[in-house]
Parts: C-alpha cells; structure tokens; sequence
C-alpha cells in the first residue's frame, strides 16, 4: 500500500504536472518548429499571478486558475511577437537563443516584483485524507488531478474538434502543405501561444499548490519537461501527456526501495532520471515512442 | 574579490575578471563560431576546472578527498585534461544531436554536474566549498599582487588567442570552415565530421576548465554558487554574441566590455537604500536579458563594428578571413 | 476565348540556379494537359512555379485572364487554383475527413456538402473518412490528396507525379479518377513520369527537356510521333 500512497500517486501528480508543461512545448514545437527554452519560467509566471490573485481577491489557487490562464497566455503572445516574431526567417538557433534569454528576463522580473524566497498559496499544515482505509491521498492531489484531466479533455476537444484546432496539427504534421490549403500561420501560431501559455500556468499552479513557489521552480522543471517531450515525441501533444506521466512516476519510483532497504536511486539524484531517459531517447529513438504508423 | 578601494584596484580587478570570461568566450567561440555547436552548460565545463585544480592544490581537508597541496600549475593543467575529458565523453554522446536538443543535453550534464558537486560531499565538501586555494603572486606587496595576477590571465588570453588565431589558418581550420559551409560536401571529400566537431568541442571545453581554474586560484574559494549559477554560463553567451560570433578578437572584447557593464551596474545598485538594493540585482539580470534581445534583433554581427558587411546568416558561424 | 492558363517564357529556378529557360504553357478550360519529360528537365519546378513556390525569374503566367506570375498560393486557391505536391501531399496524422476539412479551411460556409460530393467521387473514401490517412496505401492516400484539393471546387488542377510509387494496378485507378474529376469540367495539368499512360488520356500534352519546351500538340500526336517516342518514351 505505501507503494501506491508514497510512490505512485505522487508520480501520478508530478505527472499530470509535467504533462501539462510537455503539452505546452509541444505544441509549441509543432507549430513554430524550436525548443521553447523559457516555457518553464512561463510556468513560474503563472505561479506567481495566481499568488498575487490569492492574495488581492482572496480566492483559492484553483479559483484564480482561470484568471492566471488568461493573463500568462496573453504574456506568451505578448513574449512572441517581441522576441521570437522577429527571427521567423532566421536558424532556429537564434531564436533559441532569443528564448533563453526570455527565461532569465522572467525569472528577474518574478524576483524583482515578488522577491527570492520561497513562498506558499497557504499556510499551516494540510493533512491528507483516508479513503477506503487504505488509499491515502491529499485533497490537493484529487483536485490537481482532477483538474489536470479536464484541461487536457479541453484541449483534446480543441484539438479534434475545431478548425483552429484541426489546423494546428495539420501545421504540425505537414507545414508545407498546410500553406497550401491556405491555413494561416499566424492565426494557428497565436493560439499554439495561447495553450502553451495557459497550460503551462496551471501546471506552475498544481506544482505551487504541491510543493512551493520559488523563482527558479519552473526553470528547474525544464529538463523533465523536455524529457517528456521528447519521449513522446516532440511535435505530439497525446505523446507529451503520456510522456509526462511516464517521467513523473519514473522520478517518483525511482526512489522506492525495489532491491534492498535503500532507494534505487539517492533521493537527492531524483532529478538526474529524467535527463537519463531523455538522454536514452534522444540516442536511442529521437523521434519518440509513440512513431504512429505514418510514412515519413 | 575582497573590497576594493579606488579606480586603479577596480580596473584591475575589472580586466581580470574579464579576461577569464575572455578565457571561455574563446572556448565557447571554438565551440559555437567554428563547429556550429550551441553549448548551454558553459558552466559545468568551468566547474570541472575550478574544481579539478581546487581540489589538487589546496591544503589538505581532512574527511574529504580534498587537498593535495599540489603546486598551481599541476592544478591549472589537470583542470584542462578534466575539462577536456569530459568534453570528450559528452561530445561523443551528443554532438550528434540537432541544435535543440544538444542543447538540452548540456544543460542537463551542467545539472548532473551540480548534482553532484552538491551532493558528494566528500569530495567538494558541497556546499561550503573549498577555500585557502593558493593563488599565484599572493606573497607580493599590495598593489602588485594583482597586477602580477592579471598579467598571468593577460598572458593566458594573448596565448589562447595567438593559438586560435594559428589554429583558424592553419589546414585544421580550412575544414573547420569547410564543414561549416557545405558539411555534405566536405562529407564527401571523405573528411570525418563528426571527428573534426568533436575536437572543437573539447578544445572549447578545455578553455573553459581553464577558465574555472583561473577563478578558483583568483578568489582562493569555490563553492557551487560561485561556479554554477545560471548567469555564468548565460553571460558568456552574451558576450560572445555581442562581441560576433566566430570572431576572435570580440571574443575578448565583447566579455571585457559586458563585464564592464556588469560590474559597473553593481556599483550602481550598491548606491541604492538597502531595499531596493536586491531588486536592483534582478533588474541587472533582466537588463543584461534584454541587451542580449536587442543584440539578436538589431546587431546580429555583434556590437563591434567589424569587416565588410555579410548576409544575415551570421548567426550560423560564419567563415573567418585569412 | 483565353485560355484558362498562360504562362509565357517562364524563367524560373531555387537560388541563383534556374532550371527553366523560358518556357511557354497553355491549358484551355476543361481540358486535361500533360506535361512530359526526362527526369531534371523542370516539370515540377514548372508546377511549382506556377503556383508561387518557387521564385520567378523572368516571363508570365496568366489565369483566367489576370496575371498571377508570383502570387500568393493563397490568392491562387482563391482564384480557382488547386496544387497537388508530389511528395507530403496529406496529412497522415489526421482522417480522411480531418484532411478533407483543411483542403477547405478557406472556404467559408457549411462544409458538408463539399464534403459529400468528395465521398460520392471516391466511394472508398467514404468508407474510411474517420481513418488515420497515415495508415492507408499509397493509391487511398493519392485519392485524398486529390480530394483534398477538390474541396475548393477549383477550376484547374495542378498534379505533380500523381501514381509515383503506385502499382500499375493503383495507377490505372488514379488515372482513372483524374479523368472522371476533368469530365466534370475541372481542368487539369499534370506532370507525369508516365509518359506513355498519361498521354493516352491526355487533351494536350508539352514535352520539357532541359527546362526548355520540346514538343507539344494533342496527346494523339505524341504519342504517334517517331522522333519523340524514341527520346523520351523508350520506344
């Protein structure tokens, strides 16, 4: 039973985090075809507007969640017209380059208006709650998955169920002839920007509503989000979720005592699982788990 | 550096400062201006330096697998062949990979780094660091303590130049170009790509230890804080880009100059009432992010002004005149 | 009457290499034209020119009276030109219908009749619209290109290498379609690899060598000529 209640839940939780983050970059790839290297402190952004929003209205972190979605995607098409637009035609390293320092930008301003130290939505002690006498499981994590699911069903109904939405991933599969069939990229890109932005807040949310809020929470994030991405398959939003979740509880196992009494890996090393498995990957199967069964 | 009173002490310690960034825009620029490799964990390679030579030279720290009190040169030239090693290993991992992900992988070996400079204790001593490194020249009267220290990182820079400069015309440097301006060709002309950019990758990195190491021997203290931040491994890359890109002489220029700024601001923000004081580091950081935008978008071949006009695909390395 | 289609001493190439040196293209309402030729002799480029994706150094081209020479793809959909690429020519990762829907993503009002009518035209379409298009053979997969680029209820067709990698089996079919979408009144212009077989259905047909015109008449006199069959159609 510990291993659901210490290992697998957690790893379902920073899962559906990462998950939300990956969703992000994917979309983002897929549409603008770079590595969006500030998307974790797009993250922290929308962390710390939803403190502030808990701070000033007195609402719940999940009650401001809709108003720090709005702001951080507005933030993101704000973002790209000044320092990404600019680069369209150039090589894609510059505007990695150009997105690099977007992240350090975010981070200062996050400093300069909220300060460095660790801060929290709530205080005091939260207590988990018992269910069926065996499943032990915190509040906050039923809502953070909760949450997480319908926002990925949100996105999935965009995705299937909308022209916009259906014209993103075409641009995403096959960009050349997407301009042939007269879709706008534009159009699609803002609202690749718009998901990335309001995805990638709730997910800094669910991560501050987790653990804390820190400056650097997002940025440290990045790794494990990329790692995601790419294991399923950079460019893919459903192989981003899984792959999110797959990181997630990998992190969260790979501290459970599988062999002996100590963890297999040091808890201290956590980090370093996701970078393995991306590194695997990107050596192993750049192109992700999840090839699809189509022809190019 | 401990408090430093009047202009000339400042300008010194300015110029060192500078030219040890100068030290690892030069690795970088091997790296980014002559193999096309975006390298985003500068700092791990100068960890692995300041570390290597830390390590071997200071005073012996009981507990710790720490402290060979080995003379500074021993120190400084291990921290080059550590640097270089896992330049190697890494490049040979990597070096295939597109620009996105290479560089997602060097941050995650600088983070790996971190993580255990961090957590092996026994071997950094983690986050208290190691301090009482011998540092060159320190038995000389005042001033010239660090005068005679800046000569040695004035004479490593003019080295390291002169050899990049020899190396740039030399045949290894004809298809360094070659391979950046049509690598298929230069492929078929049967020359090893993949061998050629990873020797670039490990001279830059070995510049980089080298680097690390002059820091480490500067401050006599390393700690992660001290080599690791972020903000090391970023303002490198804005000094490169703003002095141009595969360009040698910016690559001295442009970290003497940013360096400048840099420090300069601090200056500033030291003269600010106490609670604005910390804002006003972030808001040099966010500066510093923003100049670095305006470098990108409107002097794409560097701040200085240079030869004869390119095409704008100067941000891919581009070819270096005889 | 002007033709549907003029180009005019079409210049045009990638870079600073030109692949076509003047080359001059006529297609009439209606009508089914072919374009022929070795392999590097400019078809596609020909094609590719014509729709605005490839730069244009000198000459016209003319549709429906108006002069296009370099226009948007865009305004081109917009004015009753559709182009069917030889290569990534659908979207694999989507359905049949999904990629019906972005072959009209600038067409404003209800899809569904559009949509329908595609269905009707190629029944085995309609059996699989919720298909991913990704996992279909290759003959299926040249149908919804070609449906796709229905969807704007175009006046002209543009195919470039329409049965490449197809069976002759497959290829019979797809010939097949072309011809039951132009006896609907839609134009068609192709580039074919198959010289023989497109000839034998074609209104008119242009031989390229070089990026230069060679020959050109009726599909008829093409394929009864000597000179030309021997060079290009291997006898």
């Amino acid at each position: 039973m510990d291993l659901i209640n210490l290992y697998l839940i957690p790893g379902v939780v920073l899962g559906c985090i990462y998950a939300l983050g990956a969703v992000g970059l994917s979309l983002i790839y897929g549409v603008l075809r770079f590595g969006h290297f500030a998307h974790g402190d797009v993250m922290t952004f929308g962390a710390y507007v939803t403190l502030s929003a808990v701070a000033l209205l007195g609402l719940s972190p999940f009650a401001a969640l809709p108003i720090a979605m709005l702001v951080t995607a507005l933030l993101a098409i704000l973002i790209d017209r000044l320092f990404y637009r600019p680069f369209r035609d150039r090589p894609t390293i510059v505007v990695v380059i150009a997105s690099f320092g977007v992240a350090l930008m975010l981070r200062s301003l996050v400093e300069i208006f909220w300060g460095a130290d660790d801060r929290s939505y709530e205080t005091g002690i939260r207590r988990p709650v018992t269910y069926f006498d065996t499943l032990v499981i915190a509040p906050r994590h039923v809502a953070i998955i909760i949450a997480a699911v319908a926002l990925v069903t949100v996105l999935h109904v965009f995705l299937t169920r909308t022209r916009l939405g259906k014209a993103m991933r075409a641009v995403s599969d096959q960009p050349s002839l997407a301009r042939v069939c007269g879709i706008d990229l534009d159009t699609v890109s803002l609202w690749a920007w718009v998901f990335g932005g309001a995805l990638a807040a709730a997910a800094g949310v669910f991560l501050a509503t987790d653990t804390q809020l820190n400056p650097n929470m997002g940025w440290n994030l990045l790794l494990p989000l990329f790692a995601a991405a790419i294991l399923g398959g950079i460019g893919k939003p459903y192989g981003a979720i899984v792959g999110g979740l797959v990181i997630g509880l990998a992190e969260e196992l790979s501290s459970f005592p599988l062999f002996s009494e100590r963890p297999l890996v040091p808890p201290d090393y956590k980090t370093g699982v996701a970078f393995a498995i991306m590194v695997v990957m990107l050596l192993w199967r750049p192109q992700g788990l999840f090839r699809g069964r189509v022809f190019e | 550096m401990s408090a430093l009173f009047g202009y000339g002490e400042y300008a010194v310690s300015l110029l060192t400062i500078g030219g040890i960034y100068a030290v690892m825009a030069l690795g970088l620029n091997l790296q980014w201006g002559y193999g096309g490799l975006f390298n985003a964990g500068v700092s791990g390679f100068f960890a692995v330096g300041a570390y290597a030579s830390a390590i071997l030279t200071a005073p012996p720290m009981p507990g710790h697998f720490v402290g060979f009190g080995l003379p500074v040169i021993v120190g400084i030239a291990s921290a080059m062949v550590l640097s270089a090693a896992v330049g190697w290993f890494v490049g040979r991992i990597c070096l295939g990979l597109q620009s996105d992900y290479l560089a997602m992988a060097t941050i995650g070996i600088a983070e790996i780094l971190r993580l255990i400079i961090d957590n092996e204790i026994w071997l950094t001593n983690g986050s208290r660091g190691i301090v009482a490194i011998p540092r060159p020249f320190e038995d000389l009267p005042g001033v010239w303590r660090d005068l005679a220290y800046l000569g040695l990182v004035a004479a490593v820079v003019a080295a390291l130049y002169l050899a990049l400069e020899r190396l740039a015309r030399s045949p290894w440097g004809r298809v360094m170009r070659a391979i950046r301006d049509n690598e298929a060709a230069a492929a078929a002309f049967g020359k090893d790509v993949a061998s050629f950019r990873l020797q670039a990758f490990v001279l830059g990195s070995m510049a980089m230890g080298l680097s690390g190491a002059l820091t480490a021997h500067a401050f006599k203290f390393i700690g992660p804080d001290a080599t690791l931040p972020l903000i090391t491994t970023f303002l490198v890359w804005v000094m490169l880009i703003a002095g141009g890109s595969a360009n040698n002489r910016g690559a001295i220029l442009g970290p003497i100059i940013i360096w400048t700024l840099w420090s300069a601001t601090e200056l500033l923000t030291g003269t600010l009432p106490p609670e604005w004081q910390i804002r006003g580091s972030y808001l040099r950081v966010f500066l510093i992010g923003l100049l670095l935008q305006v470098v990108l978008q409107r002097f794409p071949r560097g701040l200085l002004p240079e030869r004869p006009p390119r095409p704008p695909e100067a941000e891919a390395p581009q070819t270096e005149r005889a | 009457m002007t033709s549907l289609l003029a180009v005019e001493g079409l210049s045009a190439g990638y870079g600073d290499t030109v692949i076509l040196h003047g080359v001059d293209i006529e297609a009439e309402r209606g009508e089914l034209a072919v374009i022929i030729g070795p392999n590097g002799a400019g078809k596609s480029t020909l094609i590719k020119a014509i729709f605005g994706i490839v730069a244009t150094h000198g000459g016209r081209v003319r549709f429906d009276g108006a002069d296009i020479t370099g226009a948007a793809p865009e305004r081109l959909v917009a004015m009753g030109m559709a182009y069917v690429p030889q290569e990534r020519n659908v979207f694999p990762t989507l359905t049949v219908a999904e990629n019906l829907e972005m072959g009209a993503f600038s067409v404003r009002g209800r899809l569904a009749p559009l949509i329908e009518a595609q269905y009707a035209l190629f029944p085995e379409l309609g059996r699989r619209r919720r298909q991913l298009v990704g996992e279909m053979s290759g003959g299926q997969r040249q149908m919804v290109a070609l449906a796709r680029a229905l969807m704007t209820k175009p006046k002209l067709l543009l195919l470039d290498e329409p049965t490449a990698g197809l069976s002759p089996k497959v290829m019979a079919e797809v010939f097949g379609h072309i011809q039951a979408i132009n006896r609907t009144g839609i134009g068609v212009l192709m580039v074919e690899q198959n010289a023989r077989l497109a000839l034998e259905i074609a209104d008119r047909g242009y031989v390229l060598a070089a990026g230069r015109n060679r020959f050109s008449g009726t599909g008829a006199d093409l394929l009864g000529n000597r000179q030309m069959a021997e060079a290009f159609l291997g006898g």
